[in-house]
């Protein structure tokens, strides 16, 4: 009887919290995203040459990672979806919005040496932790920022 | 730490490759510790960002990169190109941050 409690209230607990949770990050993913535009990322091996010369010289290596968990609600659904098999939509939505986390904190990243663009951008997954209360995913996207010689860059004109 | 290149590029924008030294690499391997597992297994019932591992993951990474560089320089290298990262569960509680790249000599 008391296991069945817990494991509601640690159900409705998940609900609440993860489902604020999720909105909240997807809100500040899409403001984050717009305010990084004008830093263009390409998974590009290399520079194409029309646009290497407007390049200052030399490159540096950025990356941006986040570890994330799922709420206990989701992982008790996702649980039983398993039976049947077929999407789960829950997951979909974490690993998602974790792969746009890690890509803009990797724009900050760029944006703070003042580059204009990152170059060969490689977005990597791995798991940490396999137990079942506690695991999470490592999303981290790594790249080569670089600089563009042009000052006025994204409208700002140079004084 | 000045003026060492890194990128993941087969190049160096702007500069010419003179000499390449060969593959260099560095790697560590990190637990979590229990401090940040208990806020882990609070995360995991609301879900969310794991704060902790993101800094331990990150430092971690941090740490590996410092040692590819360090055998870089010993070679008399003055960039790495092609730089790669990879993670591995090595057992339950602990990773392996393991980044490897082509040392060379840049103009």
């Amino acid at each position: 009887m008391g296991a069945l409690f817990s494991t509601v209230i640690l159900i409705a607990i998940g609900v609440v919290f993860g489902t604020l949770n999720e909105r909240r990050h997807f809100k500040r993913l899409r403001k984050d995203e717009a305010a990084l535009s004008h830093i263009k990322v390409y998974n590009l091996k290399s520079i194409p040459a029309h646009l290497a010369n407007e390049l200052e010289d030399g490159g540096v290596l950025v990356s941006g990672n986040v570890v994330i968990a799922i709420d206990y609600f989701k992982r008790v659904i996702s649980g039983l979806k398993m039976f049947i098999g077929g999407r789960l939509g829950h997951y979909e939505s974490l690993v998602e919005r974790a792969r746009r986390e890690a890509i803009v904190r990797m724009q900050k990243k760029a944006q703070a040496m003042g580059a204009h663009a990152i170059y060969n951008a490689r977005i990597e997954f791995s798991v940490i932790g396999q137990q079942p209360q506690m695991s999470g995913a490592e999303l981290l996207a790594y790249g080569t920022a670089v600089k563009s010689r042009d000052i006025a860059i994204d409208g700002q004109t140079a004084v | 730490m000045t003026d060492f290149i890194l990128s993941n590029l087969e190049i160096v924008p702007g500069r010419e490759v003179v000499a390449y030294k060969g593959l260099v690499q560095g790697n560590t391997v990190r637990a979590k510790h229990v401090g940040r597992d208990i806020m882990a297994g609070l995360k995991n019932i609301v879900g969310g960002e794991l704060r902790g591992y993101t800094e331990l993951l990150d430092d971690a990474r941090q740490q590996a990169t410092a040692r590819m560089v360090e055998s870089a320089r010993a070679q008399g290298a003055n960039a790495v190109v092609n730089v790669r990262f990879s993670t591995s569960a090595i057992t339950a509680g602990a990773s392996e941050l393991y980044v490897y790249g082509t040392a060379v000599v840049v103009s």
